[in-house]
């Protein structure tokens, strides 16, 4: 397909302008730009029609099954996008916030961060939370920080390490780097949970924290988790959660309970905010009491009758220049007030019914990676079928010429030829049904023609792509 | 239950007896009894419509005004109906990272079109494909020149936004670096500008960069994407690195997000740029393809060695920038850069009663000293409708009659009539 800018004919605009009603005036010539950016010339049915048949070279949840396990792709509802937009929230300016003369002027924006935070610490048993992170990623970070912050302020300094399972996210040991920690990897035992004999030879009075999530990568509750708890806690190291499987449990069990100190939310995936081809997001922190008092600041408090900012004393600072992603935050707000509590322990009773019920049509076609009993998403090996020149990649391919968006492959990291798959609670039994058919017609064809699989996808609008040549010709951009 | 949960009491039966257990709490057998939550304070579910009530009430609570001239960072531009129409297309907004490149080719060459169209607009090579905001990218600036120079001071220039530098002290308060004030590039990793600076001088850094450059040192530049439609860019000034707030490429102001935050550098030290990079290149048959490219510096592979901790991008917010560059069009953004400039230029020549602090140039923002505090002034205003700009003293940029006021496209000659009478108004009688 054309670039955009191969389009461009000179003199073509899409935009008409009312005459300026000022006097014209320009900048003296040396602070100005030579020549005008040479972005496209072009009508606006051209621009439109540009970006629709791009979007139809793309794949959403409102097109298909999108079954990549650890993103948790569920349907994103729509009344979200309509609340988002209202013109209250949509162009209110983030300065209002900084000069108290108008905090009258944003009382709903607080009260709403108020109510959100406050339902966002009881759903995962935590104290309080902070919707300042931008992005998962921003969030451990964030949760990073406060963790090094506590350890500070206590004269922790020899507390300069943190423990990381090797089935977790690369953006754990990324993010503790970042706080200033030193990483210590542990391996998960063949049970695929993380392995008591490991932690404890890992754990030593230099330990600052241990970062998991729960269920694991590897969609399994971790059993141990109390104890790992109990012994962090008696050498003063704190437990980070990793809130990326928080919808498995929600209802069921809260990190707080289980003996977290710190973790992030992922609002684009528990919460149902779009994922957006990657982003935005939106990764609230939430803390315990030991970490309470050094949350990014400032908060929102309630006040006089109203809702007002604070700081508080001992707070790590800002992390976002305001309250990070708002516009997601009022998503997942009106993603929380539509499900109510009862209605979000469905959601995970759903989304682990699901994902047991793929896990049960699918074990006897592919190895199941782990013994124990999956929650939200399953995890396959097709280490059997790559013998026979089937691998994982290869089914991916051809379950995207079946109009299916692939399942997560090669992640965790500790299982070979990993077929990941989460299907979430928002989809039928029809569609799983159908899902599971193609599966099991997939490996039966992996036996009778695996050559068949290297051709695949034969139906996108492009076919397997050269990521060789574009690392080593690097042509990032149409200048 | 839910309306968004399909699954009916016969489907969960089925898929039960499918599974072999009796119930659905057996699936959750693995969870200790001792574990259980220990309360489940949360409301009751409600209807769509009730919820749309609710967000509706909440909404009207707030004020965003009749008429806006807040700035400092983030300008409230006007975004037009084709950006919200396109990038609300549901293959884009409810599509993820683009894991399968052949059924993602419309994010990755839009990707690759905004990182064209980024270098375009500041001269620069290479652009990533976005960061989390301007705030942010300050910070992965910083800690990509360590990256590239082997130094850790960081040297900060008076003409940055003091909220950036808030989160950059956040973000590296336990790395091992040395931030200090001025402009001197002696054993600096960096020197960080603002163009226009947070107060609205707009100045030509190129000297700054030919000193930076003798030093060893690198230039970044915090840009205001409007500006470019007129103003000198980061590449003509010999920035190594170019970053900015892309807000005002068809973001709505959102009370602080999503917005974007973008990165660009040069040839030389691409590889050290943090976040995703689209790359060209072939399929099979030899068509034209897109992917993510040089991903061994990131945090999936690298883990604790990644260059960031970055995991996604903004790419929807990278979109509509995109589709607002390609609507503005080469004339349409420098007529865009010119309508704010000229309406800014005629506000203050208007504001005769108020002392103009800015000594040089200003793009479409200046800073006024008041004959009364600022507070009192925009709290009065702003019972008329009117945000008549930012208090200095509340983000510890001035003193207290002191106000930054942003023009923008949006205003017509006779509200900036209006608003000069009306602040006139209030600051001195």
């Amino acid at each position: 397909m054309q670039l955009i800018f191969e389009k461009s004919q000179p003199g073509r605009r899409a935009i008409r302008w009312d005459t300026l009603d000022v006097p014209e005036k320009k900048l003296p010539a040396d602070l100005c730009r030579a020549e005008a950016a040479a972005l496209p010339e072009m009508a606006e049915i051209d621009v439109v029609r540009h970006f629709t048949h791009l979007s139809q070279r793309n794949v959403g949840i409102d097109d298909t099954f999108y079954p990549l396990g650890s993103c948790t792709m569920k349907y994103n509802p729509k009344v979200a996008e309509t609340v988002a937009a209202l013109p209250g929230m949509a162009r209110l300016h983030p300065h209002l916030s900084t000069s108290t003369a108008y905090n009258g002027n944003v009382q709903g924006a607080y009260e709403l961060i108020y109510e959100l935070e406050r339902e966002l610490a009881e759903i995962a048993g935590m104290q309080a939370a902070s919707i300042q992170p931008i992005a998962g990623a921003h969030g451990e970070l964030t949760g990073t920080l406060l963790m090094a912050a506590y350890h500070r302020d206590r004269g922790n300094t020899h507390k300069d390490t943190i423990i990381v399972p090797d089935s977790a996210h690369g953006t754990n040991p990324a993010s503790a780097n970042i706080a200033g920690f030193k990483v210590v990897e542990i391996a998960s035992n063949a049970q695929g949970l993380t392995d008591l004999d490991g932690f404890k030879a890992a754990l030593n009075e230099n330990t600052a924290g241990i970062m998991m999530t729960c269920p694991n990568t590897h969609g399994l509750f971790e059993k141990d988790i109390a104890e790992i708890a109990k012994l962090c806690h008696e050498v003063d190291a704190l437990l980070y959660y990793d809130g990326a499987n928080l919808n498995a449990i929600m209802g069921e069990c809260r990190p707080g309970d289980l003996g977290f100190d710190v973790m992030h939310y992922n609002l684009h995936k528990t919460f149902a905010t779009p994922h957006g081809m990657g982003g935005p997001g939106c990764g609230p922190v939430g803390v315990g009491k030991r970490l309470l008092p050094y949350l990014p600041g400032p908060r929102v408090v309630k006040k006089d009758g109203g809702f007002a900012l604070e700081t508080p004393e001992k707070s790590i600072g800002r992390m976002a220049a305001f309250f990070g992603n708002y516009l997601i935050a009022v998503r997942a707000y009106a993603y929380l007030r539509h499900y109510g509590g009862e209605g979000l322990h469905d959601v995970s009773r759903k989304a682990v019914l699901n994902a047991n019920y793929i896990f049960a049509r699918l074990k006897d076609a592919f190895e199941p990676a782990f013994d124990g009993r999956f929650m939200h998403e399953c995890v396959f090996t097709a280490s059997k079928q790559a013998e026979g020149g089937v691998r994982a990649m290869d089914f991916a391919k051809a379950l995207l010429d079946e109009g299916y968006h692939a399942p997560t492959v090669y992640f965790p990291l500790t299982v070979p030829e990993c077929l990941m798959i989460e299907p979430t609670e928002t989809e039928s039994k029809e569609t799983l049904d159908a899902f599971c058919d193609t599966m099991l017609k997939l490996a039966e064809r992996a036996k009778t023609d695996p050559e068949s699989f290297k051709e695949a996808p034969k139906t996108t609008s492009v076919s397997r792509l050269d990521e060789v040549k574009a690392a080593k010709d690097l042509n990032c951009a149409c200048l | 239950m839910g309306s968004w949960i399909p699954a009916t009491e016969r489907d969960t039966a089925e898929m039960l007896a499918v599974i072999g257990v009796k119930s659905i709490d057996d699936l959750f057998a693995s969870i200790p009894e001792t574990l259980r939550p220990k309360s489940w304070n949360l409301p009751p579910g409600k209807s769509e419509m009730a919820v749309r009530n609710e967000i509706e009430r909440l909404a009207e609570k707030n004020v965003p005004g009749q008429l806006c001239f807040l700035g400092g960072g983030y300008y409230d531009h006007y975004v037009p109906s084709a950006v919200d129409a396109l990038s609300g297309r549901s293959e884009f907004y409810t599509a993820y990272t683009p894991y399968q490149p052949e059924i993602s080719q419309g994010t990755l060459q839009s990707i690759y079109e905004y990182q064209s169209s980024i270098c375009r607009l500041t001269q620069m090579e290479f652009a990533n494909a976005s960061l989390y905001d301007g705030g942010t990218a300050v910070f992965e600036a910083a800690t990509m020149a360590v990256r590239c120079t082997g130094r850790k001071r960081i040297v900060l220039h008076e003409s940055l936004n003091p909220r950036y530098v808030e989160m950059l002290r956040t973000h590296a308060a336990h790395l091992d670096l040395d931030f200090v004030s001025g402009d001197d590039p002696t054993d600096a990793a960096c020197v960080m500008v603002q163009n226009p600076a947070f107060l609205g001088d707009v100045r030509d850094f190129t000297e700054l960069g030919a000193r930076c450059k003798a030093a060893g040192a690198l230039l970044v530049v915090s840009f205001y994407p409007v500006s470019l439609g007129m103003v000198k860019t980061p590449g003509e000034m010999g920035a190594d690195i170019a970053i900015a707030e892309g807000q005002s490429l068809g973001m709505y102001l959102g009370f602080g997000g999503p917005y974007l935050g973008i990165m660009a550098t040069r040839k030389d030290y691409v590889r050290k740029m943090p976040g995703r990079i689209a790359g060209e290149t072939t399929d099979k048959q030899g068509r034209r393809g897109f992917v993510l490219t040089l991903q061994a510096r990131e945090q999936h592979i690298r883990r604790t060695k990644a260059m960031s901790n970055i995991c996604s991008n903004q790419a929807l917010c990278a979109l509509r920038a995109l589709i607002h560059m390609s609507l503005l069009g080469k004339e349409g953004f420098a007529r865009l850069a010119a309508h704010c400039h000229s309406k800014a230029e005629y506000l203050k020549e208007k504001l005769t009663f108020a002392e103009i602090l800015n000594q040089g140039p200003t793009f479409n923002e200046f800073a006024v000293r008041l004959p009364r505090p600022a507070d009192e002034v925009v709290r009065a205003l702003s019972d008329s409708g009117i945000i008549a700009g930012l208090p200095l003293e509340s983000c510890g940029a001035g003193g207290p009659s002191d106000l930054l006021i942003a023009v923008t496209e949006k205003h017509s000659r006779a509200e900036l009539d209006q608003f000069a009478a009306a602040l006139e108004n209030a600051a001195c009688n």
